[in-house]
């Protein structure tokens, strides 16, 4: 009791200390919220040798509207980060790569046009996950659809699966032409990667929309759809956007506005 | 009999021992007109390796093995066991490769132990500028002709040597 009392009397009950706790407790409620915010931005700029989170799923808003017709800078750029033959330029245009495509559609009723982009929708019930045979074929933990060229067997059962035609075989031999981060090779398939390995270098932009930003148009829009706070995810609310083929129910990580 | 037979045995045991024995010393030696022994040239870059030689030399494979899980499958791309990186300072000076000719880097031992390489069915034999020397980013992304010349350019030895780490 007596040392019950004793304390209460060491107690000092000022309204400076008050003052202090009130303090404390405020900078406490900082502390809080800003490793949320931290959380964030290590989940973006992740370190080397950190893995890639399922807090974070990269994710595409295309606006169609902004799309121009003739432009096909977002080609280009692709075939130019990831080091492939576009078709024009292939020997083989039937076999040719094609990591996105430009799409030029017309309503037959209206004439209205509509151009947009076409590449690896990135889904999260991805179809060419479940027929892979040997696994080859994943999604990484942020939501990036992939094909691991070591296991890939070329069996092209992925392809067959893929309702939006966004991923090609290698049919030749590339003969030392591939980038340095992006490895590519005969017998394998390959598809858009969002740009995986910008994205691991921490660029948090894609060639794609990079280059579509640069040539004014600004129709590609990349980002984190888990960050309530990102653009991407402020855009998707306020714009109605489709999935293309919505009645797979693939949950895409592309979304397009205007189509 | 069996004694005969026995003492055969012995004796042709240590004849055999004492030839494999001979043989295993003469091939420390080196010797003229043998195999032709790789080159192993010393790398552009760098002082030393990521591991002691003979380590590297033994496991070099089982650090590339893994490695290429964790980045491929999670992302990870720490550069100290990287293939990349491998290439970035091995690649040699007159090709510019590891892999384009005979006494290149990778070939020269793989082609000596008979073991075939098949990282460079897919992944390139020479190194690539850092991203501050990459040929896209935002500014120049739209210029596909400047884009194309570059890509198609050699790389030279110089801009190996400057390859940032």
């Amino acid at each position: 009791m007596s040392e019950l009392k004793s304390m209460s009397d060491n107690t000092p009950s000022s309204p400076e200390r008050r003052r202090f706790i009130g303090a404390a407790t405020a900078t406490a409620a900082g502390l809080t919220i800003a490793p949320g915010v931290m959380l964030i931005e290590v989940a973006h700029g992740r370190s080397e040798e950190q893995a890639a989170s399922s807090a974070v799923r990269w994710g595409m808003l295309i606006d169609a509207t902004q799309c121009a017709t003739g432009c096909d800078d977002c080609v280009t750029a692709c075939s130019t980060e990831n080091g492939w033959t576009p078709v024009a330029k292939s020997q083989h245009p039937k076999q040719a790569p094609q990591w996105i495509r430009k799409l030029e559609l017309q309503d037959p009723l209206t004439q209205m046009e509509t151009n947009l982009p076409m590449m690896c929708q990135h889904c999260d019930e991805a179809p060419c996950v479940d027929v892979c045979p040997t696994g080859a074929s994943f999604k990484r933990a942020d939501g990036i659809v992939l094909v691991n060229r070591h296991t890939c067997i070329g069996c092209r059962y992925c392809m067959m699966a893929c309702p939006y035609k966004a991923r090609s075989l290698v049919h030749e031999p590339l003969n030392d032409t591939q980038k340095a981060d992006v490895p590519r090779g005969v017998g394998c398939v390959e598809a858009c990667t969002l740009c995986v390995q910008k994205i691991d270098r921490g660029d948090g932009n894609t060639a794609c929309a990079e280059a579509c930003t640069a040539a004014g148009h600004s129709a590609l829009l990349f980002g984190d759809m888990n960050d309530p706070e990102s653009e991407i995810s402020k855009r998707l609310r306020e714009l109605p956007t489709k999935q293309v083929r919505a009645d797979l129910n693939l949950n895409l990580g592309v979304r397009y506005h205007g189509i | 009999m069996a004694g005969k037979m026995k003492r055969l045995l012995a004796l042709g045991v240590v004849v055999l021992t004492t030839a494999a024995l001979a043989w295993a010393g003469s091939e420390d030696q080196p010797k003229a007109g043998g195999a032709p022994k790789p080159t192993i040239t010393k790398a552009v870059k760098g002082e030393h390796c990521v591991e002691p030689n003979d380590y590297m030399r033994r496991n070099h494979m089982k650090l590339l093995m893994h490695q290429r899980d964790e980045t491929v499958l999670e992302g990870v791309r720490t550069k100290k066991y990287s293939l990349k990186e491998c290439i970035n300072c091995h690649a040699s000076e007159k090709t510019g490769s590891v892999a384009a000719a005979k006494d290149d880097f990778c070939v020269s031992c793989h082609s000596y132990a008979a073991v075939k390489i098949d990282c460079f069915d897919c992944h390139s034999t020479k190194p690539q500028g850092s991203m501050a020397m990459h040929p896209l980013n935002a500014e120049t992304a739209h210029y596909s002709h400047q884009l194309a010349a570059r890509a198609n350019s050699k790389v030279s030895a110089e801009e190996m040597a400057g390859v940032a780490q």
